[in-house]
Order: structure tokens, then sequence, then C-alpha cells
């Protein structure tokens, strides 16, 4: 089930004024930085459907802003958050997209530093509630339920049973998993849902497996 | 897990419990969370629902002026003149627009299901709470059981304007406080199923239209709409009034109804009162053209 807490439904506190567009964008946002593993320096943020809409009125630029600088819903700096990011020097583009999507609040991040970037795909689907639907090119699917890892890594034998290893070591539950790849051989992607936190140092030891590329993680 | 209203009702008339004790002791079980956890976080919700009551009675107003002031206005009425709604639906629907006047003004609130419906909850439960004297438990269970519906209603319909229309959003929210106030005055659980089946009959087809975009022209008022209906609704089940429809094919009804409904009505400012000559003007005046 898409929703599977009461406090789904009975929060987010959250400064106004929309729960999907000012609180489920500013949690798209965080969730970018998050992934990113820091503040980016710039992001082209390409807007669709009621996002492209009303993002003016609902105040969805200012909280996708919020979630790049890493406020949460109920961060009363949220409505200000544009002039805050162009204080910190964080360069935002907003794009308002025509092209169809799937679901009405949809929003494409790219952000990134001089070093790198990151792309990611997420939608509103109401209360707050935000899914990830796509990252890097990768598809997938990240409810945010549950906290999950998200593991860049080179499509080899043994690469997933390298990392399901250490977390059987640590005796943590996978509750749901997807694998993904661009090609034979190439770049992939897992996403890892489970049922604890994962501490630091577990996720360093998980950086260190074989063919790992990278590794981000979203608390729930 | 229960997936629909027939569940939730089966459970808590199975076990002998309140519709707010089955809510509470799935979350306890999903979350593997204690008692006293699960009810110190919904404890917070209820203080932040009460902090923007409170702010709103100050007087509030949007960075727009579109919004604000109307709650202080309806309770000076309500001091001054004798309410032809009664005192305690006046009181709701001041509170209740109160709270989404602190929205549109960007203030702190908390979302049920919404930010939009935000009002229809709290309001109701801090009018109700005048008649009824709940304690403060009573009053988290009222926050448990409109979760409870709102939790059947986001799993098999949708909550937010933009998937169905404002339907969705107030419809729902003003239908969860209806089976909230009916578990908090005394009645079965069946009898919250009927509340909630009865006011979301009647928000059906709602749209979502907000004038330029913003979360003020009319959702403050349809606080109002949600709010006093929540009562009404809660009020006939009360009395042993049923609905003819079951809860969960009202459920159903709004979401074909939400399928059905073009984007220009789901929140996207381009149809209904936001493409009106006054609504096109406003929003000209508020964003250039």
């Amino acid at each position: 089930m898409k929703y599977n807490s009461v406090f789904d439904i009975i929060g987010p506190v959250m400064v106004g004024p929309s729960s999907s567009h000012t609180a489920g964008a500013a949690r798209i946002g965080l969730a970018a930085r998050n992934l990113f593993g820091r503040e980016p320096k710039w992001a082209k943020i390409h807007l669709y459907g009621s996002f492209a809409k009303t993002y003016q009125g609902h105040g969805t630029d200012f909280a996708l802003a919020g979630g790049l600088l890493g406020f949460e819903t109920d961060d009363t700096r949220m409505s200000k958050a544009l002039k805050l990011a162009k204080e910190k020097d964080l360069k935002i583009d907003f794009i308002e997209d025509s092209a169809k999507t799937d679901h009405p609040n949809t929003v494409r991040l790219v952000i990134g530093d001089d070093s790198d970037q990151l792309e990611i795909v997420g939608i509103s689907i109401g209360g707050g509630k935000v899914e990830i639907t796509e990252l890097n090119g990768f598809e997938l699917r990240l409810s945010g339920n549950h906290p999950a890892i998200l593991i860049m890594h080179n499509d080899r034998f043994g690469a997933i049973a390298s990392v399901t290893k250490i977390l059987a070591k640590h005796e943590i539950n996978i509750g749901h998993m997807e694998v993904n790849r661009k090609d034979v051989g190439k770049e992939a992607l897992m996403v890892i849902e489970v049922d604890q936190n994962i501490e630091d140092d577990i996720l360093l030891e998980l950086e260190k497996a074989d063919h790992i590329i990278q590794i981000a993680k979203i608390v729930s | 897990m229960f997936r629909t209203v027939a569940e939730l009702v089966e459970i808590a008339e199975k076990e002998d419990i309140l519709i707010s004790e089955v809510m509470i002791r799935q979350e306890m079980d999903v979350k593997n969370k204690s008692r006293d956890e699960v009810f110190a976080e919904m404890e917070k919700n209820l203080q932040v629902m009460e902090k923007a009551i409170e702010d709103s009675l100050k007087g509030v107003h949007s960075v727009t002026g579109l919004t604000g002031g109307d709650a202080v206005k309806i309770q000076q009425y309500m001091k001054e003149k004798k309410p032809l709604s009664g005192h305690l639906m006046l009181d709701a629907v001041s509170k209740a627009m109160g709270t989404n006047e602190v929205n549109a003004a960007m203030g702190v609130i908390c979302a049920t299901p919404t930010a939009g419906s935000a009002g229809c909850v709290p309001g109701t439960l801090f009018a109700v709470k005048e008649q009824l004297n709940p304690t403060r438990e009573q009053m988290i269970r009222y926050l448990f059981t409109s979760g409870a519906f709102g939790l059947v209603v986001a799993n098999n319909a949708f909550i937010s304007g933009a998937a169905g229309g404002c339907q969705a959003e107030v419809g729902s929210a003003g239908a969860m406080a209806a089976a909230a106030i009916v578990e908090m005055a005394g009645g079965s659980p069946q009898q919250c199923s009927e509340a909630f089946a009865i006011t979301l009959k009647n928000m059906l087809g709602l749209v979502c239209d907000p004038v330029a975009g913003l979360v003020e022209v009319p959702c403050v008022k349809r606080n109002a709409a949600g709010s006093s209906l929540a009562i009404v609704s809660a009020d006939l089940a009360l009395a042993g009034v049923t609905s003819r429809i079951p809860c969960d094919e009202v459920i159903g009804a709004m979401y074909r109804i939400g399928r059905q409904m073009p984007s220009s009505l789901r929140e996207t400012g381009e149809g209904g009162l936001a493409d009106t000559p006054t609504g096109r003007l406003l929003k000209e005046k508020i964003f250039g053209k």
C-alpha cells in the first residue's frame, strides 16, 4: 500500500500552503540533496503538470530550493529559501515543461557542483508523501516508507552477494530490493529498502565491497 | 492491516474496540513503536493544530492579501450576535477557516490529510470539544480516528487536488472529521463509517480550481463547507441515519469521478473559479502576465 502510517495522513507538520506542492516538493528537494551527498552549486528543475501550472502560487519553487538547502517540511525559513539559496550561491533555474507525465505532480531535478551531477525524478502523490521514480536514468520505485540504501555498482557477478553478505552480517533485514542496469556489464543500481536506519560505518564497509561505485542512503 | 472501511469497522466490532484503537495498534505494529511513542508523536501534531488556531484568532493575512482575518470576524460576530447556524457550528467554521488562513500565510500547520484541507479536522475538534469535554487522550484519539479513515481513502482513491479534485481534499478531510466526531460523541464504529459516507457523498464532484494557483481562494472557505458538513453528518449518523451506498463504494465513486475530471479542474488553476474574469484579473495582479 502506498500509505501505511497514520502520520502520512495526520501530518506532516509543515509550512504552508500546500502539502503536495510545498511539503512534498521540499521532500523531493531534500532527497536529491541527500542522494547527492552535499549541497549542490546549481540546479535545473523541470516542472510538469500541476507543478508547472501552479508552482509560484503553491510555493513549489521555494520549497524545492528549501529541500536542496536541507530544510525539513516544518522549517520556518522555507518561504525565504529562494533568497537564501541566492545568498549561498546556489543557482536555480525553473523550467516549465509541457511534456506529459504519468503523475500530475512530477519534477525532474538535475543538480550538481564543479565535480559531479545527479538527476532524479520525483512525484508528489498527496498529503506530503513523495516517491522517487528515477535516478540518473535508472527507473526505480522508492516509497520513502522505509529507510533505503541506493548503491551504484558495476554489473558483475557477485556484486549483489557482496552487498547482501555485509547486510546479513550486521543482521539487517531487507524489506524490498530491486536491481536495474543500463546494459549488460555496465553501470547498475541496487535499491534496498531495509527495516532500520543503516549506520555510517556499515555504509563505509559497503562502499569498499567489490564492484561498488557509490552509495547513498535515505532515512525514512 | 485494514484496506477498506468495512474491514476497519469489522476489526473494531470483532475486538470490541474503538476505530482509534484499531489505528493505534496498527501504527505500533507497522512502525514497531510503543503506545507511548505513537501517542507522543500525535500529541505534537495536536499542539501544532492548537497553535495554528490560536495564531489565526490574533488575525493573520496572506502575502497576497486575498485571505486572512475572517476567523476573527466570525468570532467577533459570535460574541455580538446570536449566529443562525448555532455557536458550535460557527465556532468550528471559524477555527477551520482560521487554520487555513495560517496555511495561506505560510505559517506552520499540520496537514490533515493535506494543507489545503487542514482546517476541517482541527476546526471541528476544537469546537466540538467545548460541548463534549473530552480528555486530552480522547482529543488525540480523534486524530487517530480521522487518520484511519484517511488511510483508506489515500490507498483506494486519492487525497490530492491534483489527482482527484477538491472532493479528494476537503471531501476527505470533512468526512474524516465527521467519523472522528461520532467516535468522540460515543457513536459506534459503524456510525463513524455512516458519517464518513454521508459527508463524502455530499462532496462528490467538487473540483480544485484555485485562483492564481494559490491555496487561498476558494480553499479557505471550502474548509468552512467541509467542517460544517462534518458536524451535520455526524449528527445524522448519531441519530441513526444511514447511507444507502456503503462507505467503500462512496470512496470508489469519488475515485472514478476524479479520474474523469479534466486536468483543468485538478489544481492547475486553469478552470472553474480560477477562470472567471475576477479570478484571471487577480492572477494578473499578483503574478503579472
